[in-house]
Formats: structure tokens, C-alpha cells, sequence
């Protein structure tokens, strides 16, 4: 029999080494993960806090919202309304996992297992992750973040500092490029080839050609409205990439204080697509390998039980009804979707060959898990992934919910063969990020006017803008845009249902 | 792969205390309402333990575009009767009660924990006192004594002997001087010696060890070293606070609660300026008592009014337990201004020649009912003879109040017509 990895419940380093080094094993060999090299990091009760209040990450730039965070949390840990997650994993080369020191010894396997091999394994290999974020570089990004920030409160004041980061932090969710390579208009590469444009233009002149007799000309306005447009790369969903082109009135530092909070949104933009999938991912493998070190003999039966205490805990759903519910929760759902594709995989019946040709029977469980983890979002893997069998399962429903209608809310379908598709397809869509935030986008701006800038929102399914929200956020944007703004809501039919008018706050007293 | 363990518990801990900061900085005047409408409610020890302050959300909020309303599509687990088609009655409790995704829960008032420090500097900040504690603590200083280092000459009682030795030492292993076992050794020798010629030479060498013992001194007055002793400015580190009031039948609840409120202040403010604090509560009507707090403030008296038994046992118990030398004795005086007309005079006495001559600060509140205004007030017995004492030079401070709203103010104005040395101004 191999040699238990610790008795009891106390652990020391040497323990999370043989710990890690298990865990690793098994995560190599049995699951087949690819992981970036990890490094664990022991801290209090207290520093779990400050993470906390600075969106996990090891080091940021100052600011009162994470003082207040940080006080929010104090408060209801304090009072015992709030425990601290177990572990918090940061998506960086190395993988850094921070472990709380209370954990106890089967508490920090199961940690182990969870953060530094499941989720560093997603962070490694799944597309958006790959796509979007920079895990060499960030940590020396937010380095350079914090001291260019501070740098920035030297010399230019912090009261002008803390303006233009609220005004960032406030439009962050709309900060963010959702597809990929979408090409930049080089606007220096623009300017040079207007220039050689007059260039020529001068060369040929001719007096005469003005004697000419011409037709009507073309609306030269017209013309220069889609120019402009295609110069400022309208429309644009981006707002903080916007403006931090194409702002008027900027000074170049507040341009990168712009750049900075949109690097750091984009960083995080694939996680809020695949909380579902990274916790199922993280789940399912901590499970695994909890589970072979239990059987290969190296936790004992009562370490294992208590695993499976806490790992109950954190898969737990519950139903609608329940008090205790809030939505779906992604380490039930995932870690669900994650054991029911292994089973249609192993023993698939005749529904789900029917439903997952592809994968029913091909006895590779965990390529066929890898091919997953590598190529999908939260919202396409439901859409494809999600069993009639868990739909059954988790009894799951589908509510409408129209305020016109008079007679209540109406329930749309139900875990029945007419209601599947139904039912996954909405589900899919509740967590598709493209749906979830406002979609605004800046449609043009009044150049030869008054410089008013232009938004529109999309309005879907009639949901409009928190009024007072929407007005805060927009007198930030007015004050980065420095003239009016101006917000349409729009319908589907682009038909208009509500105007914003902004203008911006003057500045006090410019240093 | 080598995997990092890293332990970071030993970090030097708030890393979040700037950003706290900058939260409570931004959200000041909330933080400041909020700590004074808590600060109401509490005892007046309490006032500075700190503890948990609401504010109302508005002003620290961080907007983003949020979408509401229209119509809603939702997933859900759990079901258990429902077949499509049905509909759910609205706003009825059950399933309609059910929260969709992405709708958080809106705080709209902010909890969150001041450290006893913050608290009191908001609380103070407020009154706009800091100012005033910085320039008075000059005030209150005596001189004190502290180490500071080793001195060469000084007296015999303060000879470092462990700095001593430690240098004779030194001294003695860089002059090699003989160890006494080494003489030992040879003096065995020399006995054993049975040849002659070596026992000269061994005793030679014996001569030679025993003279360098003697050149080098086990200890030299070089060695000596003294404790060296400085005279450091020390600000008395304690301070006494008597609170004297009259509970006679006349004093009404809303009376004793604006004297709370201003002996609440006193502390708080005492506290900032002093390591320790002493609170002596003393009642009286026409006889005087030493109370504990609840009694002061809530016990049930009633009686005639003398004032001057207050004041005696305030005397006595300076006399007793606070030495002026060692205490900074403070003390307030509340009072309706009744007093019997024939206690004036013991009254004035005790207090020019026992009381003032020991005190720091004697303030002299008078409280009114609520509504009356000061100019309604007419000079009570006790306004008039204080009045009377301060026009002769006596260093008190009175004042009088009548609404709640006046606490502050008239409390901040004491302490700054201190500063500006007793000139009358009569409001």
C-alpha cells in the first residue's frame, strides 16, 4: 500500500509538497492535464480579504472602491454572514493559488486539486483564455498599472486621478472588444495618406478645370459623414477604447489611466463567459483526483469523507422554491454537465446517442473533456452539452415572464420531449455575456457641430436602463468626453424610446 | 516541475489600510452623520471603542448600466408541478417570489466596522478639535527621565556593571593577559618539576606571567562605563475628570441629557490628550455623593440644592486620590442654576480658594429646558455669583444651553475662549 500523504487534519509544507506532487500525478497521468507550473501560496484570514477587495488579484493600483469592498466584506465576515472561499487562483504563468491557513490538511488537497491543476488547467487551454488574456504578462502588467497609477497622483493630483479612474471604473463593463481581430484603422497611416492625398491634389492643380462646367456634385456631407465615421472606427462598443482615442480633451496620461482599466476588464472578460465551465472543470477534476487518491490509499476513509462533506457543500443546488436559492450555481452545473458527458461518453443510452452522436460511446472520457474545456464558452457549452437526462434531472423549467401579460407568468416549457431544446436553448442564452450586458455602442459623433457624442442602446425584450444608474454613468462619460453626450435607447424596430442628455461637469480648477 | 510553496502569512499585513483610506475620505461627511448619530446612542466610555457604523449607500456608489424591466426569460431548477402552458400568479408568494439572474441584491445602506481610532478622529474631527489638542498639550507637560546610552563619568550608583565587565573583558583578551588557570598549570608544574635547571626557567616564566598580571588590571577605570540618564519633556499621562450635577427635583430628563452629552464630549476629548482617564461622577442635591455612572445619569433623587456640598467633596477627593501634581484635574459643572441663597457664599469660597487653584479647566454648564432660548434665561442664582467670581479674575468657563443642537457649538467655544485667555463675551 503507498504511503499516506498526512494524518489528522494538520499539514505542514512538506505535507502540501507530497500533497502537490500526488495530486500531480495523478492529474499528469490518469486526467491528462496540461497545466502551467503552479505556485502555492499560504495566507491569513486577513490577506484573503484584501484579495478579495482587489478582484483577486496579488497587487492594484489604489482606490477608494476597493477600501470600500474591503471594509463590506470585513463587516459581514465579522458578523459571520460571509465565510472565505477556500482558495482564491489567479490566471497567470506561474499559476499562483492562495490557501487559506485554515484549511485543514484534506481541505488543502482538495484546494490543490481544485485550483492548481483544474482551474490552472482551463486557464492553459481554453480558447477565450488564450484568446484574450496574457498569463506571462499580467502580473507585471498590473505592476506597471500600480506604479503608473501612483506616478499619476504624484504629479497630476489625486482628486484628478481618483475622477478619471471613477469615470473608467463606471463604463469597465462597456470597456471590453468582444470579437477578436477586429482591425484597428491606423489613424497615423491615415493622416500620411490624406497628406499625400493634398500632395498630389496640388501638383495636378489646374486653374482651368475650375472653368468647367460640372453636373450636380455629390452631397459632399454625405460623403464625409461615412469618412468620418470609418475614421473614428464607428460604431463602437468599446467606449473606453473610444475614448481613449478618440476623446478630444484628454491628456495623454488619463488616456492610460483609460487603457489600464480596459486591459484589466479584458482581462477578466473570458472568465465572467465561463464561470460555469471553469468551476465544472475545477469540480470535476478535484473530484477525480480526490477520488483515485482515496482509492490508491493515500487519503484515508475518514479524510475522504470529510472531502466529500465540503465537496457536497459546494455542489449543492437548490431547487427554485428554496430560500436559500440564487440562480443557478456553476460548481453544481458544471460539475453535473462534466459527470453526465462521462457518462454519455462510457454508457450513453439510446436518447443520448440520438442527442450526442459525436460522443455517445467513445470510451475516451477525457478526450473527449479536454476537446471541451479547450473549445467552448459558457453559453455553447450548455447549448451543445446540456442532457435531456440532466434537464430531467435537475427538473429544470422555463418561465416567461411578459408584464403585459395579464394572467402572470407563463411557464414556456419544461423538462418534457417537447420543452428540451426549449429549455437548453434559454438557459444557453442566460449565460451569454453578449446578452446579459446592455448593448451600447457609439454610433457618431457631431463633429462640425457642437462635438455631441452619439450612443445607442439596443433595447432587447424591452429592457431599458436603470434611469439613475444610466445618468451617473453617462455624466461620467461627459466628463471624459468633455461636450455633451447624448444616449438613444432604441427598439428592435429603431423606433426611440428614451433620450439621455449629458453634459459634462466643468472641471474644477485645471492644475 | 518544481512547484513554488510559498508562505505568506508572515506579510506585513493591511495592505488594504490605503484603500480603506481613501474610502473613508471619500465618504467623510457620511461616515462623520453616521458616527455621531451612533455616538448618541452609547455610554460615554463607549464613545470610543469604535464599532459599526451605517451609511446610507448613495453617495459611495459605483454606477454601471444596468438594464430593468422588460419582459423576462428565465431557466429554473426544481420543478415540480407545473406543465407548459400554466401561468403563475404574480406577486403572489410562492414561485413568483423567485429572483431572476443578474438581478443582485441592491444595498442601499453600508455596514462596515471604524477602528476606535477612526471613530474618534471623525468624531472629533467634526468639532473641528484637533487644532485645539495639539497647542494645549504643550500645556501639560513635566519633565521626565530615560535612558539613553553609556557615559564614561557619572555617579557610583549608576555604574553599568554588565557594560563594565563585558569592556574588562575585551580589554583583557586583546592585552593577553594571563588567565589564572594558565598560572595554575604552571605553578602544578613547577611543583612537579624535578630538574633544576627547567624548574629555574619555570619559575622565570612564572615571574613574567605574574608581573603582566599585575601591569594589566582585571578592571581598568578605563572599563567603567555609567548608565546615562536624559531629562525628557513628558506630558502628564493622566488626567481626572469630575462631573458634578445637580439631580434635584428640578433637573428634567432633557436637562441631565444635554449635561451627558457635554461630559461625553469632555471624555472623548480628555481621552485623545491622555493616556488615562479617570471619571468621578458626583451628584448632589443638598448633600453630595459619589456615584457610579448609571446612577449619575439615570438614579432617582430629589432634594434641596447646595452646591457648595459638591464642591467639598470634589475637594476631598482630590484630596484623597489625585494629587494636582500628579493628575490634570478637569471638571464640569452642570446645573439648572438653583441654589439656595444662602449657600452663595460657602460656594464662591470653596471654589477660588480650594477648587480653581488645583484645576486645569472648570466649565460651568447651564442647562435649560428645551425651547427656551439663552436670552430667555434669566441670571439664575448660580449664573449670577459665577458671573460675579470670573468678573474678580477667577478662571472659569460658563456657559448656558438649552437645545441639543447647542452642545456642540458651545462645547468647541469653551475650549477655544480658554485658549484666548478669559475675555469676556458674554453671548
Amino acid at each position: 500500500m503507498t504511503e499516506r500523504l498526512f494524518e489528522g487534519a494538520d499539514w505542514d509544507f512538506h505535507t502540501l509538497q507530497r500533497i502537490t506532487d500526488a495530486c500531480e500525478e495523478v492529474a499528469k497521468n490518469d486526467l491528462g492535464l496540461d497545466v502551467y507550473p503552479n505556485q502555492i501560496e499560504v495566507i491569513t484570514a486577513e490577506q484573503m480579504l484584501d484579495a478579495y477587495s482587489s478582484v483577486g488579484m496579488p497587487l492594484f493600483y489604489k482606490h477608494w472602491s476597493f477600501g470600500k469592498h474591503f471594509a463590506y466584506h470585513e463587516a459581514s465576515y465579522r458578523k459571520g454572514l460571509m465565510g472565505l472561499a477556500y482558495e482564491i487562483v489567479i490566471n497567470s504563468s506561474p499559476c499562483i493559488s492562495y490557501l487559506m491557513e485554515e484549511n485543514t490538511a484534506t481541505m488543502q488537497t482538495l484546494v490543490i486539486a481544485h485550483a492548481a491543476f483544474g482551474h490552472n488547467h482551463f486557464f492553459k487551454n481554453n480558447y477565450l483564455f488564450k484568446q484574450w488574456t496574457d498569463a506571462d504578462g499580467i502580473l507585471d502588467y498590473l505592476d506597471f498599472a500600480k506604479n503608473y497609477v501612483m506616478q499619476c497622483e504624484e504629479r497630476f493630483g489625486r482628486a484628478e486621478v481618483e475622477r478619471t479612474l471613477d469615470a473608467a471604473h463606471a463604463l469597465m463593463s462597456h470597456g471590453i472588444d468582444r470579437y477578436p481581430g477586429k482591425k484597428k484603422l491606423d489613424l497615423r497611416a491615415e493622416e500620411k495618406r490624406a497628406g499625400r492625398r493634398r500632395q498630389h491634389e496640388e501638383e495636378v492643380f489646374n486653374d482651368l478645370w475650375r472653368t468647367v462646367p460640372a453636373g450636380k456634385s455629390k452631397s459632399r456631407s454625405a460623403l464625409s459623414v461615412e469618412r468620418r465615421r470609418k475614421l473614428l472606427g464607428l460604431p463602437q462598443e468599446n467606449l473606453l477604447y473610444f475614448l481613449e482615442k478618440s476623446a478630444p480633451r484628454l491628456a495623454p496620461w488619463q488616456r492610460e489611466l483609460l487603457r489600464i482599466v480596459r486591459h484589466i476588464a479584458q482581462y477578466f472578460y473570458p472568465q465572467s463567459q465561463t464561470k460555469v465551465m471553469n468551476e465544472g472543470t475545477a469540480t470535476y477534476v478535484h473530484y477525480r483526483i480526490m477520488t483515485k487518491l482515496h482509492q490508491q490509499g493515500r487519503i484515508t476513509d475518514g479524510n475522504f469523507l470529510e472531502f466529500l462533506g465540503s465537496h457536497t457543500n459546494v455542489v449543492f443546488q437548490p431547487e427554485f422554491d428554496d430560500p436559500r436559492f440564487s440562480g443557478f450555481n456553476p460548481y453544481a452545473l458544471g460539475f453535473a454537465m462534466m459527470q453526465d458527458i462521462e457518462r454519455i461518453v462510457t454508457s450513453p443510452s439510446d436518447e443520448d446517442r440520438e442527442w450526442f452522436p459525436d460522443i455517445a460511446g467513445k470510451n475516451d472520457v477525457m478526450g473527449v473533456l479536454r476537446d471541451v474545456w479547450a473549445n467552448y464558452r459558457d453559453e455553447s457549452f450548455i447549448g451543445q452539452f446540456l442532457s435531456p437526462k440532466l434537464m430531467r434531472q435537475l427538473r429544470m423549467f422555463h418561465l416567461h415572464d411578459d408584464p403585459e401579460e395579464r394572467a402572470g407568468i407563463r411557464v414556456d416549457a419544461i423538462h418534457d420531449e417537447r420543452g428540451f431544446r426549449r429549455v437548453r436553448r434559454e438557459l444557453a442564452r442566460q449565460h451569454d455575456v453578449g446578452y446579459i450586458d446592455a448593448n451600447i455602442e457609439v454610433v457618431d459623433v457631431d463633429l462640425s457641430g457642437d462635438r455631441r457624442l452619439i450612443l445607442h442602446h439596443h433595447v432587447i425584450k424591452g429592457a431599458q436602463l436603470n434611469e439613475t444608474d444610466a445618468k451617473r454613468v453617462l455624466q461620467h462619460l461627459a466628463d471624459l468626453w468633455t461636450y455633451d453626450v447624448s444616449l438613444i435607447e432604441v427598439d428592435a424596430n429603431d423606433k426611440v424610446l428614451r433620450e439621455y442628455v449629458v453634459s459634462p461637469r466643468p472641471i474644477p480648477a485645471a492644475a | 516541475m518544481p512547484i513554488h510553496i510559498i508562505d505568506r502569512r508572515l506579510n506585513p499585513g493591511g495592505k488594504s489600510l490605503e484603500n480603506r483610506q481613501r474610502f473613508l475620505r471619500r465618504a467623510k461627511s457620511l461616515v462623520q452623520g453616521a458616527v455621531k448619530k451612533t455616538s448618541q446612542e452609547r455610554d460615554i466610555k463607549d464613545v470610543l471603542e469604535g464599532g459599526e457604523v451605517t451609511i446610507p449607500l448613495d453617495g459611495m456608489h459605483e454606477p454601471r448600466f444596468r438594464r430593468e424591466g422588460g419582459t423576462r426569460d428565465m431557466v429554473l431548477p426544481g420543478n415540480k408541478k407545473f406543465v407548459e402552458g400554466d401561468y403563475l400568479q404574480r406577486s403572489g408568494q410562492g414561485s413568483a417570489k423567485d429572483s431572476g439572474p443578474g438581478e443582485g441584491d441592491s444595498e442601499d445602506a453600508f455596514r462596515f466596522v471604524l477602528s476606535r481610532d477612526e471613530f474618534v478622529d471623525l468624531f472629533l474631527d467634526d468639532l473641528e478639535l484637533p487644532d485645539l489638542a495639539k497647542r494645549k498639550i504643550a500645556q501639560t507637560e513635566s519633565e521626565g527621565i530615560q535612558r539613553a546610552g553609556y557615559t564614561t563619568s557619572g555617579s557610583p550608583a549608576n555604574i553599568s556593571v554588565s557594560r563594565t565587565v563585558k569592556l574588562a573583558l575585551a580589554r583583557r583578551i586583546a592585552l593577553k593577559r594571563p588567565r589564572k588557570e594558565e598560572i595554575e598549570e604552571l605553578e602544578a608544574a613547577i611543583a612537579a618539576c624535578t630538574d633544576e635547571d627547567e624548574r629555574v626557567v619555570l619559575l622565570a616564566e612564572l615571574e613574567k606571567l605574574k608581573a603582566k598580571t599585575k601591569r594589566i588590571p582585571f578592571i581598568d577605570p578605563l572599563d567603567i562605563r555609567y548608565r546615562r540618564f536624559e531629562t525628557v519633556p513628558k506630558p502628564v499621562a493622566q488626567a481626572v475628570m469630575f462631573c458634578l450635577m445637580d439631580v434635584s427635583g428640578s433637573m428634567s430628563e432633557h436637562m441631565k441629557d444635554l449635561a451627558k452629552r457635554f461630559y461625553m464630549l469632555l471624555y472623548v476629548f480628555l481621552k485623545r490628550r491622555y493616556k488615562h482617564v479617570e471619571i468621578v461622577f458626583i451628584r448632589h442635591t443638598d448633600r453630595a455623593e459619589e456615584v457610579d455612572e448609571q446612577t449619575f445619569f439615570y438614579g432617582p433623587a430629589s432634594g434641596g440644592t447646595l452646591v457648595s456640598s459638591a464642591l467639598q467633596a470634589m475637594h476631598e477627593i482630590v484630596r484623597e486620590r489625585f494629587n494636582p501634581s500628579d493628575w490634570n484635574i478637569y471638571a464640569a459643572q452642570a446645573s439648572d442654576g438653583d441654589n439656595s441663597y444662602s449657600d452663595g457664599e460657602l460656594t464662591g469660597m470653596l471654589l477660588t480658594d480650594k477648587i480653581l487653584p488645583v484645576c486645569q479647566f472648570f466649565a460651568y454648564l447651564e442647562v435649560g429646558e428645551s425651547g427656551g432660548s439663552a436670552f430667555d434665561l434669566s441670571d439664575s442664582s448660580l449664573w449670577t455669583l459665577y458671573e460675579r467670581l470670573r468678573n474678580s479674575g477667577a478662571p472659569l468657563s460658563m456657559r448656558k444651553v438649552s437645545e441639543r443642537s447647542e452642545i456642540f457649538p458651545v462645547f468647541h467655544d469653551l475650549f477655544q475662549r480658554r485658549e484666548t485667555s478669559q475675555e469676556k463675551a458674554a453671548p
